[in-house]
């Protein structure tokens, strides 16, 4: 194609030699990810070597002293626990509720437009504001879910949500999980409209009943999209600090610090920056492994 | 004939109860997701001592309404402020990204470099980057910059979230524009550049109003920067500056927060709403099945 241009019309100028081009276009998006994203996560590394703290700035190199009080203390590897089992029962349940919100919102109803707005909502408040809803929806005293689990009769007095370490689990849990549904379900959607419609209708013919059909046709289809809403799912949990710190602020005793919010305790709230950014670092590599090995299911399904 | 009837009854039978299933699960699901923000509408109009009180129904109004506690965050409280602030970072952010964002993603969807495949999965993964990781050093950064305490410090670090994600996304949607265009576009004269900006451009036009749509929404719901690098509550957006601004110590000013969340979700709902079709597509495009 190239070739044949340059014999048709003489024209060399910058804006046509893809090899600059590439570069040329692609430079800003790097410069700036290089500057804001890579240079504090060197940074980042750096700190969790020294003993910088809030207090005092200056740096001096530790080694790995900032590691061995993180392994020492028993919350980090409470948080830890905490942090896997809120990621995988999460992620389990968004992408079970994301797959069959998904299958709801690309049926044909009346009201849709009502019904896949109320359903957005969840995704589209900042969770700051969400999760303070739900911080009064799970009070200890004026909980609407108990005003409900007393009329039916099944509770006296208040289960007082979130100060109990299980409940409490469950409940940040469950908010995670109201919350990114509806983004898992979008993700879904997409690939469940790209399934081609005549091999469901021939399914159909075939005589299969929608649970063959669903298992079938439609999942072993939509698996890769499947994966892309459990990678989502799951890295939005792994790293998200919100929901534990509103709702309980890791409590009760770090029953519900994860290891981001217990970073942030450290680092920020605690002023032990080197300690902070070296529990913070744990995030990485954990990410990093569940990423390529997602990617990697989703390249090898692809190959089939 | 009888077997024909009876295979024609039992189809209706069953065409009847899907619709019915799908009718009850839509219901459920719409109940499931936006229950709290029914019981937030209805409780930002209660009185005190309605919503102070265990035994009333948390779903009705069992005194009047009043619209004192709107009212208070309206005019009593900086939330048209913060309202204010959102937007414009939001724009800023938005603006900045697709700057970033589009040529890039052309870079590694079109020009067919050997690189193009690793340096897009090596952008993607600059997305797993989380800010729980990089606030702490960020912040820094931001102070260096002189930037702490204003709405540039937001503008300048956000699209570290929503770059990434955006290149991804629009590479999708490039991918899905065929190649003639761009060949058709050079044939009459227009460089290569000059065909991504005339021919292609438009094309995706859909592709980028969904993005554009989801990196407001990524913007807007950002907590954990906006609390790091601004603490003057003149320049906060809404998703910090309502939880720090309407609970002071124990006191919550639960009605006003419910109105909040409430003010603060619909419109980006009926956003991102429109859009939804859009961004669904964009997804399938190529960002999937590459």
């Amino acid at each position: 194609m190239t070739a044949r241009r340059r014999e048709g019309v003489p024209r060399a100028g910058l804006a046509d030699r893809e090899g600059f081009l590439a570069w040329a276009m692609l430079l800003p998006s790097v410069v700036y990810i290089v500057a804001l994203v890579g240079v504090p996560f060197l940074l980042a590394v750096a700190f969790a070597f020294s003993d910088v703290t809030t207090g005092d700035p200056s740096y001096d190199f530790v080694g790995l002293r900032n590691f061995t009080a993180v392994f020492d203390d028993g919350v980090f590897w409470r948080s830890l626990g905490n942090t896997l089992l809120f990621t995988t029962s999460a992620m389990v349940l968004i992408v079970v509720f994301g797959k069959i919100l998904a299958n709801i919102l690309v049926a044909d109803f009346r009201g849709k437009w009502l019904v896949r707005f109320l359903v957005l909502l969840p995704w589209t408040t900042p969770v700051a504001l969400s999760t303070i809803s739900w911080l009064w929806f799970l009070d200890s005293i004026y909980s609407p879910v108990d005003w409900v689990l007393r009329r039916l009769g099944l509770i006296e007095g208040n289960v007082v949500w979130l100060g109990d370490p299980g409940t409490a689990m469950l409940s940040v849990v469950l908010v995670q999980t109201w919350r990114l549904t509806p983004l898992a379900a979008v993700i879904v959607m997409a690939g469940l409209v790209a399934i081609p419609r005549d091999l469901d209708e021939a399914a159909r013919i075939d005589g299969a009943g929608f649970w063959r059909r669903m298992l079938e046709v439609t999942i072993p289809l939509t698996l890769p999209v499947i994966a892309v809403a459990a990678l989502f799912g799951a890295i939005m949990t792994f790293t998200d600090m919100t929901v534990s710190y509103v709702l309980t602020r890791g409590g009760p005793t770090h029953a519900t610090d994860v290891l981001a919010s217990w970073a942030y305790f450290r680092g920020i709230e605690g002023g032990d920056v080197g300690q902070g950014a070296a529990i913070a670092l744990f995030l990485f590599p954990i990410l990093l492994a569940g990423a390529i090995a997602i990617l990697r299911a989703v390249r090898r399904l692809e190959a089939q | 004939m009888n077997e024909t009837e009876a295979l024609r009854r039992r189809y209706a039978r069953r065409h009847v109860a899907a619709r019915v299933g799908v009718y009850g699960a839509a219901v459920l699901a719409a109940l499931v997701c936006a229950l709290p923000f029914l019981w937030s509408l209805v409780s930002a109009f209660k009185q005190n001592r309605d919503l102070y009180n265990p035994e009333s129904n948390p779903f009705a109004f069992n005194e009047p309404a009043t619209p004192d506690h709107v009212r208070f965050l309206l005019t009593d409280t900086p939330f048209l402020t913060f309202v204010g602030n959102t937007l414009l970072v939001g724009a800023a952010v938005v603006a900045l990204t697709l700057l970033m964002s589009l040529p890039a993603a052309y870079s590694l969807a079109r020009l067919n470099r050997p690189w193009g495949t690793p340096m897009g999965i090596a952008i993607f993964l600059v997305y797993l980057v989380p800010p729980s990781l990089l606030f702490l050093s960020l912040t820094r950064v931001v102070v260096s910059l002189g930037l702490e305490d204003t709405l540039w410090s937001m503008i300048v670090v956000y699209p570290t979230i929503t770059v990434p994600v955006s290149v991804w996304l629009l590479i999708g949607f490039l991918k899905a524009v065929p190649k003639d265009v761009e060949e058709q576009a050079m044939v009459d004269g227009h460089s290569r550049l000059g065909a991504f900006a005339r021919a292609v451009l438009p094309l995706v036009f859909p592709g980028i109003v969904a993005v554009v749509v989801f990196t407001f929404t990524l913007t807007a719901s950002e907590f954990v920067y906006a609390l790091a690098f601004v603490s003057s509550s003149p320049k906060m957006v809404v998703s910090t500056g309502v939880p720090t601004q309407l609970i002071r110590g124990d006191v919550f000013f639960w009605q006003s927060l419910q109105a909040a969340a409430v003010v603060t979700a619909m419109p980006i709902a009926f956003l991102f709403n429109l859009f939804l079709d859009r961004f669904v597509t964009g997804f399938t495009m190529g960002a999937v099945k590459t």
